[in-house]
């Protein structure tokens, strides 16, 4: 938009551009910073859209920038297919969502690489240093497009969530991504050899399915904060290719909080980095034929009217969600039964653990949705020393991080994941649709504790016959 | 454009890392899902780099790469926003209007 200004404003113009990329990424810092507490967490979210729409605008005054017909074009478009996006998707569907958002991003920033790349008439021409961040930038874009949609699909059960692997699979992984390191360093000495080229890219889209596929499910949320970490380095490799501050900056902020978060979350479940990228675990045995017949294997039942009794006459009731309460979309049944307990005196809590569900903070948005209110949601160590005290634990949906294997078998795939001490408590209570195993795909002795009972069904339809039968208590 | 020097490039970004590191250290678990999604739509800042990329003179193979760039990144970064708003739309404490 440059040729619409005067002469005069023209020659300030690049350096004015720079100042603003500035005042754009301080909009990015300072909302980041407030997305990191509840009451600020709007507020940072939409400072940062500022700083995206100030970048953007700013942008289209590049001298560099001379048609807009196509520009108008793609964001026209998408816009429309983002906003349809983020508005129809259901709330439970949110870890898809930011898979497929992710894996977008960082395809756009692979396309940024190839796009500047394709304009040089002999790539030789281009200097060392954007051929080297331009391979790495289309490596590591390609690998998150293709690595985003494989956990979009895992998530939402298109591709199996059991880890999909066989011996030897690490190490063509490995084997790829230094043969990939190694051709863009071919690829720098030789910029004009097509084949090479092709080979990083289909090398790199390949490497995405080939390095996810073999993680299970319950991994998931911890592959989607490692990608969106990628998505934000591939931002910056390309801002390097550009020559563009904004681009590396941004690019490099995400990058890192995407690592920290995944850190966060790795050490949650008590697991190297390594281990989840590596360890193929989770959803490995297969089958759910424990029926809970083996000899000293049972079970005991409850039923609505029996366990709407023990909850109205509890002092503290303790609800700890799991996956299988946004599968059921019974997050708005729990709050009423919570509101109908507390009508009643009696005290109702929510123990989270930091990965239920299928992402970090799942059940805390799960929850949030149905208006639960978020003083009353506790992380595990604050839930964790109230359990002792606590009257009826209702276990709605989740499994594995309520599995006391984690503490007394060294050689279940969960050992030494802290877990959530509901055994503690005076009773247990599993809502579940069968014995099955959780994502672990691990048997849980939990529910074969005497303490324990087994209320089994839809977590929605359990809920509702429990809620109804609190009326007549 | 103003060419800046590698090395103050490189300078920019490290120091881009370590906020980023520190930003995120203090984050209670309730916000990890929100937060991923926000960090997410900031990735979202590649719309730039594909701005320039599809608004330069380049042919039309050029041309095509940038849109296709343009759409993938428009849809992160105003889905991200909007979702990432949705989700914290609905954090409430106690006692606010419901």
């Amino acid at each position: 938009m440059s040729q619409f200004l005067p002469d005069y404003i023209v020659t300030y113009l690049p350096d004015a551009i720079q100042l603003i990329y500035l005042v754009a990424t301080a909009f990015f810092i300072r909302g980041l910073k407030l997305l990191g507490s509840p009451a600020t967490a709007r507020k940072g979210n939409q400072l940062a859209a500022i700083g995206m729409l100030i970048g953007i605008i700013v942008t289209l005054f590049d001298q560099q920038i001379i048609s807009f017909e196509w520009i108008v074009i793609g964001v026209i478009v998408g816009s429309l297919i983002g906003a349809v996006l983020a508005k129809k998707v259901a709330m439970t569907a949110m870890p898809e969502l930011v898979a497929v958002f992710n894996g977008f991003g960082g395809g756009a920033s692979a396309l940024v690489a190839w796009g500047e790349l394709s304009k040089y008439s002999d790539p030789s021409l281009m200097d060392t240093t954007s051929l080297v961040t331009t391979g790495l930038s289309i490596f590591i874009g390609a690998l998150t497009l293709t690595g985003s949609f494989i956990a979009f699909g895992k998530l939402k059960g298109f591709i199996s969530g059991n880890a999909i692997t066989f011996p030897g699979l690490n190490f063509i992984n490995i084997g790829s991504m230094i043969g990939v390191i190694a051709l863009i360093g071919v690829f720098t000495f030789d910029p004009s050899n097509q084949t090479i080229f092709w080979v990083i890219l289909g090398l790199s889209l390949l490497i995405g399915i080939t390095s996810v596929i073999p993680i299970g499910g319950a991994d998931m949320p911890v592959v989607i904060s490692l990608l969106n970490s990628y998505s934000g380095l591939a931002a910056s490799l390309a801002g390097f290719v550009l020559g563009n501050t904004l681009l590396i900056v941004s690019g490099a902020l995400v990058g890192a909080a995407g690592l920290i978060l995944t850190q966060i979350m790795c050490k949650a479940m008590n697991r190297s980095l390594f281990n989840v990228i590596f360890g193929s675990f989770g959803g490995s045995t297969s089958g759910s034929s424990d029926s809970g017949t083996d000899g000293d294997k049972t079970v005991r039942e409850t039923s609505a009217t029996d366990l709407a009794i023990q909850v109205a006459y509890a002092s503290k009731v303790v609800i700890v969600p799991g996956y299988g309460l946004a599968v059921a979309q019974a997050q708005h049944i729990v709050k009423e039964v919570a509101a109908n307990l507390e009508e009643r005196g009696v005290q109702v809590k929510y123990g989270i653990h930091p990965v239920a569900g299928r992402m970090p903070g799942h059940m805390n948005v799960l929850l949030a949705e149905a208006d639960v209110p978020y003083d009353e949601l506790y992380d595990m160590d604050q839930i964790n020393p109230e359990f002792a005290t606590t009257d009826v634990v209702l276990v709605i949906g989740a499994n594995d991080v309520v599995n006391p294997m984690s503490k007394t078998s060294p050689d279940s795939p969960i050992y030494g994941m802290p877990i959530l001490n509901v055994d503690e408590a005076k009773r247990t209570v599993v809502f579940k649709r069968s014995l099955s195993f959780g994502y672990a795909g691990i048997d849980n002795p939990l529910f074969y504790q005497e303490k324990n009972q087994m209320f089994f069904g839809d977590a929605k339809k359990s809920l509702q016959a429990l809620n109804e039968a609190l009326k007549d208590v | 454009m103003t060419e800046i020097p590698l090395i103050l490039l490189l300078f920019i970004f490290v120091l881009a890392c370590f906020i980023g590191f520190e930003l995120i250290s203090k984050v209670p678990p309730t916000l990890h899902t929100p937060l991923m999604s926000g960090a997410n739509a900031i990735s979202g800042i590649t719309i730039v780099g594909a701005l320039i990329v599809t608004g330069t003179q380049g042919g039309l193979i050029t041309q095509i790469l940038g849109v296709t760039a343009i759409i993938f990144a428009t849809i992160n970064v105003v889905g991200g926003f909007m979702v990432t708003d949705r989700m914290l739309e609905m954090f409430k404490k106690k006692g606010d209007d419901k």
